[in-house]
Parts: C-alpha cells; sequence; structure tokens
C-alpha cells in the first residue's frame, strides 16, 4: 500500500512520498474485537454514564470544583493593584452608575419607596444571573484544553462558573446590607428569608448554566448573542423601575403578571421582600383592596405605598412557588441536557 | 496469554476546526456567505485518526512512533476518553490516564495553588493532597517560587511543577506523551527514574516518543502510524523502528552488540 504523504515540519529528511510497507493486522485476534472486550469486561472509553451515575461522579469531584471556583476568583484580580478590593468596588461603582442615570437623570424613582435601596438590590440579585449566564455560555470553548487533558465529569466546569459568581455574590451582598441599612431600613427577621431566596436563585442559575454551556459549546455565534439578551431580560425584569408602576401595562394585566413571574424578576423581588421594609409595606395585596387608594397610587406620586391596597399581581406565597418551581425546573432541564452531550464536549 | 486491557477497533477521530484558511474573514464575505448560504469554509474537518484497530494486554509496554500529525496524541487523548471517536470505539478495563505537559494549570495563580487543584482534577481527595502535596514540591524542585504565581516561572520551572502533579499519582493504564522529559540533566534523570515507578506499578502503558531509543529502550512493542493509519505494529520493535527510520530517511540506529 502505498500512501501520499505530506511533509507536516518533522525533523529530519522527508520525501514527500513514503514508501510504506503493508498495514500489518495479522496481530489481530481472530474474534470480533466487540465480543473480546466484552468477554475481558472492557468498558468504552468514552462511555456516557447513567445520569444518576453522573451525579454521584460530580458529587465526588465536589472538592474541585470548589477548588477551580476559589482558584479562578483569586486569579482574576492577581493583576490588579488594588486586588481583591476590586471584588467589593465592581458592584459599589455598578451601583453608582445605575444610580447616577436612573436615580436622577432619568428619575425612574417615581412611585417606589426607598428608590436607593430598590434599584441597588435589583442591580445585584440580577447581576448574579447575568454574570452567570454568560460566562456559563463560554465556558466549554474557554476549557477546551483541560476538558482535553483530564478525565472529570464537565458539568463541573460551568457549576464552578456559577459557584465563582456565588462567592462574588457573597461580596456583593455585604456591601449591599450596608448601604440598605444606611438608607434607613431596619434590621429584622425578615433578613433571613434573603438566604433561601439566594438559594433558589443559585439553583436556577446552576440549571441555567448547564443548560448554556452545551449550548455554547456548539457555537461561539451563541455566546456573543448572550449578553444583548441578558441585557434585553434585564430591562424587562424590574431592575430599575417597579413593574408595577409602568402606567401603559395596567390596562394589560396578563403582561404585567408574566413579567412579574419571569425567573429574574421571581428572585429579584424575593429579596427585595426579604431585606427591605418598604418594598413589603408597598407589595399589593398586602392592605384590603381599596379602590380609592389604589388609583390614588398611580395618579400621586407621593402616595408610594398606596400601591399596598391594589389587587395583588403576584402574592408573595407564590412568588417563593414560582422561584422554586423556576430552579427545579431549570435543575432539572439542564442538568439532563448537558448530561447527554457529555462524551462531545471534548471535539471541540 | 494475558488479559486485554485496551481494545481499539477501528477507531475514527476527526477534528472540527475553526477558522482555518480560505476566506478574507472580513464583515462582508461572512455576510455573503450567510446570504448565499453557504456553509462556513473555514469549518474544516480534519480525520486525525482512520480507522485504527489494535488490542494491548496486560504488562505491555507500547510504543508509538510517526511523523509529526500523524494522530499519535489524538490517539492517546481518544484512549483517554477524553476526545470522542466519530466511528469505532476504544475498549478500556479502566481509566486510562494521560500525562502531558498540557495539562491546564492556572498561570494567575501561586505554585502552591496549582498543585492542589491539579491534584484533586485527578480525584485525589484534600486529605490525600495534604499528604503528598510536600513530596510533589520537594520533587519539582522550584524551592521557594512555590509561593509564586506560575506566569513568573521559567518554563522549565511550570514543565517541572507540571510533572511533578501529573506523576504524583499511580495509574493503572498509563499514557506519556512525549516533551515530559524537559528540564535539565538533573530532572531529567529524576523524572526517568519516577516514569519508570509509574510503569511498574501500572498494568498497561503507553509511550509517544521521537526520541527511538528511548522506545526501545523500555517498549516491548511499538505502533508506526501515518496519517491516521497504522503502517506497522508488532513485538519486534527493532525491525519496525528500522523500517521507519528507513521509510523517513533517518539515520540508522546505533544499537549495542550484545
Amino acid at each position: 500500500m502505498r500512501q501520499r504523504a505530506r511533509d507536516h515540519g518533522a525533523p529530519g529528511t522527508l520525501t514527500d512520498d513514503l514508501s510504506l510497507p503493508e498495514t500489518d493486522q495479522a496481530s489481530l485476534p481472530a474474534e470480533p474485537l466487540a465480543e473480546l472486550a466484552a468477554r475481558y469486561q472492557l468498558a468504552p472509553s468514552a462511555a456516557r454514564p447513567g445520569a444518576f451515575a453522573y451525579a454521584r461522579r460530580l458529587w465526588d469531584r465536589r472538592h474541585f470544583i470548589v477548588g477551580f471556583a476559589t482558584a479562578r476568583n483569586v486569579a482574576m484580580y492577581t493583576e490588579a493593584r488594588l486586588g481583591q478590593l476590586w471584588q467589593v468596588l465592581t458592584p459599589l461603582l455598578n451601583a453608582a452608575v445605575y444610580f447616577l442615570i436612573f436615580g436622577i437623570i432619568l428619575g425612574t424613582s417615581r412611585g417606589v419607596p426607598n428608590f436607593t435601596a430598590f434599584l441597588i438590590t435589583g442591580i445585584f440579585i440580577f447581576n448574579f444571573t447575568q454574570r452567570a449566564f454568560i460566562t456559563t455560555s463560554r465556558v466549554m470553548p474557554d476549557s477546551l484544553q483541560l476538558i482535553r487533558a483530564l478525565p472529570f465529569p464537565r458539568a463541573s466546569l460551568p457549576i464552578g462558573y456559577v459557584l465563582i459568581e456565588l462567592e462574588q455574590l457573597v461580596m456583593s451582598m455585604i456591601v449591599l446590607t450596608v448601604i440598605v441599612l444606611a438608607t434607613g431600613e431596619p434590621l429584622t427577621w425578615y433578613w433571613l428569608l434573603a438566604l433561601p431566596a439566594l438559594g433558589l436563585q443559585a439553583v436556577f442559575n446552576v440549571g441555567m448554566g448547564l443548560f448554556l454551556a452545551r449550548l455554547g459549546a456548539g457555537a461561539e455565534d451563541f455566546s456573543q448573542l448572550m449578553p444583548f439578551l441578558v441585557r434585553t431580560w434585564m430591562y424587562a425584569s424590574g431592575v430599575m423601575f417597579s413593574i408595577q408602576t409602568i402606567a401603559s401595562l395596567r390596562r394589560h394585566p396578563a403582561v404585567t403578571y408574566l413579567l412579574q413571574v419571569n425567573p429574574a424578576a421571581v428572585y429579584i423581588s424575593l429579596v427585595r421582600n426579604a431585606i427591605l421594609q418598604s418594598q413589603r409595606r408597598a407589595w399589593p395585596g398586602t392592605k384590603p383592596y381599596n379602590a380609592a387608594r389604589c388609583a390614588l397610587y398611580y395618579h400621586d406620586s407621593r402616595a408610594v405605598y398606596d400601591s399596598a391596597y391594589c389587587h395583588a399581581t403576584v402574592s408573595m406565597p407564590q412568588l417563593w412557588l414560582y422561584g422554586a418551581g423556576w430552579a427545579v425546573v431549570a435543575l432539572v432541564v439542564g442538568f439532563l441536557f448537558f448530561w447527554e452531550a457529555e462524551t462531545r464536549y471534548g471535539r471541540g | 496469554m494475558a488479559d486485554p486491557t485496551v481494545i481499539v477497533d477501528n477507531l475514527h477521530v476527526v477534528y472540527r476546526v475553526y477558522g482555518a484558511g480560505g476566506d478574507k474573514g472580513t464583515a462582508a464575505t461572512a455576510l455573503m456567505r450567510v446570504l448565499k448560504r453557504q456553509r462556513r469554509p473555514s469549518v474544516r474537518k480534519v480525520e486525525a485518526i482512520r480507522g485504527v484497530s489494535f488490542v494491548v494486554y496486560h504488562g505491555d509496554a507500547v510504543g508509538i512512533i510517526g511523523r509529526n500529525g500523524s494522530g499519535k496524541s489524538t490517539l492517546l487523548q481518544a484512549i483517554a476518553g477524553l476526545l470522542p471517536p466519530e466511528r469505532g470505539c476504544v475498549y478500556t478495563s479502566g481509566q486510562a490516564t494521560l500525562l502531558g505537559v498540557n495539562a491546564a494549570l492556572l498561570d494567575d495563580l501561586t505554585g502552591e495553588r496549582n498543585v492542589v487543584l491539579g491534584c484533586l482534577a485527578m480525584g485525589m481527595t484534600p486529605q490525600e493532597v495534604k499528604e503528598r502535596y510536600q513530596s510533589i514540591v520537594d520533587f519539582s524542585g522550584v524551592g521557594t517560587f512555590i509561593d509564586y504565581p506560575m506566569r513568573t516561572y521559567s518554563t522549565g520551572m511550570a514543565q517541572r511543577l507540571r510533572f511533578s502533579i501529573a506523576s504524583a499519582k499511580d495509574h493503572e493504564i498509563l499514557m506519556i506523551d512525549e516533551a515530559l522529559a524537559t528540564g535539565d540533566a538533573n530532572f531529567r534523570a529524576k523524572s526517568e527514574e519516577r516514569i519508570q515507578q509509574l510503569r511498574d506499578a501500572a498494568g498497561t502503558v503507553f509511550l509517544v516518543a521521537h526520541n527511538l531509543a528511548e522506545v526501545e529502550a523500555s517498549c516491548n512493542r511499538v505502533i508506526w502510524l501515518e496519517k491516521g493509519k497504522i503502517v506497522m505494529q508488532g513485538y519486534d520493535v527493532p525491525a519496525i523502528v528500522d523500517s521507519y527510520l528507513a521509510a523517513t530517511g533517518g539515520e540508522p540506529l546505533q544499537r549495542d552488540k550484545q
């Protein structure tokens, strides 16, 4: 058998045509190789474990996932002179910019009590999901070297990236606590509700992160598009305004409802209602319905708490149900979707 | 005959390469392509392995030789399950581990953190990492640099640390990609000794090397790849090495007559 062989830059004097001897197949056993493998109980090296076995393997590598997340977090700021201080400065600067634009210049604070705390809470909570979505949609192409070097459950990577964002969120929450208390909100037992709310949001982010990681593994186009999708989502989720106050939505309760039960709005509302007494008091449905006072809310910008007399679009217990529902659905769908392509991520 | 540990059955591996040439790479050409509903010409398929079959038995040390780009490293990655086969299958008796210098470590982190992370990635528990940490650092010989970020390391130091991490564990099926024997003469001697220990502990070893004397010294069997296919393979190592050298026009090996 003669083959054409092109010079790939190997050392030595290579001729363009290699004169090759006959291929040696004689040393193969007589029986089909698949049967031989079965007889000696050899398993395919690129086999995908079952969903439950896969989850167990992930659990076995939990130390790697946490170590990977912590290490990436530390590495992120080593080139900056202020170092880890940026973990706090970044959310602070973000809050300052949005407050300048939406609070002072555009004046969207209309109809929202304690707008500063409302806005900054919304930004910090949305930022967690936003960053998780953008980074996980890039994680597979970015980690191709690692994927081709070491065997480990690939879901470790998107989960690790969400953990990185969770660690950043912890820093943000410390900053947020200081800001919220400084704006005059009292520290109450309700604050503890922020923990399960953030927990559900983290589960949602992990599930969506797994989903997006697989989409992003196929085509770079997707991760290019992601920042725009997420920004559009932010403007629809009541981050810098109250969905309740949009006058044009008053005649479209279905649209208001859909906006309020979208996952980002749900987790933002849950945290706001936990740490902001002003938000709890203004939440529609917390006072008995009173048509006159509800109407006042829409016409008098000083009656910011009168929204409590309107009908609730989504009640607080319903918010928790939606929060839990989104988290479970995202996790199950995302996990199965990612797991299904487990053996193919090395291909790039 | 011993039990088989690795069975490669008609393996095909295809890479998809993005950003290969054939396009001016401007936005205008990209738009025309979309309008004409053409596939991206810059996505190319590279058939790295094209129908390879062999059976390796317990105790074999297999040398894989071939020119650059012949598919040697790809074959090892496929055996380790890191690259999915396009067709065919690889069966192994356990997890095959690839010792390569490319194992991704984070350059911005200190050597210390890289050691811990690398060990965790290989599946060690935090307790095991703690136990082996000092011996890994000592073996690498990077000294006080272990507290510095890895981007400040010289190439040799980084390779030494990577090798120390990768070789900290015993592996059932061990695959060693060339370039491992890096560093100065002192470290090369140490690492060759370590590879020998790993070989003794492992049931089966694969070795990719351009150094044919090394292949002859440490392998009982050799596979010669060319353009993703097996040209020759078998247990008569010197004969195959000689044919390989004859075909590629290399100097014949000087063997000590014993």
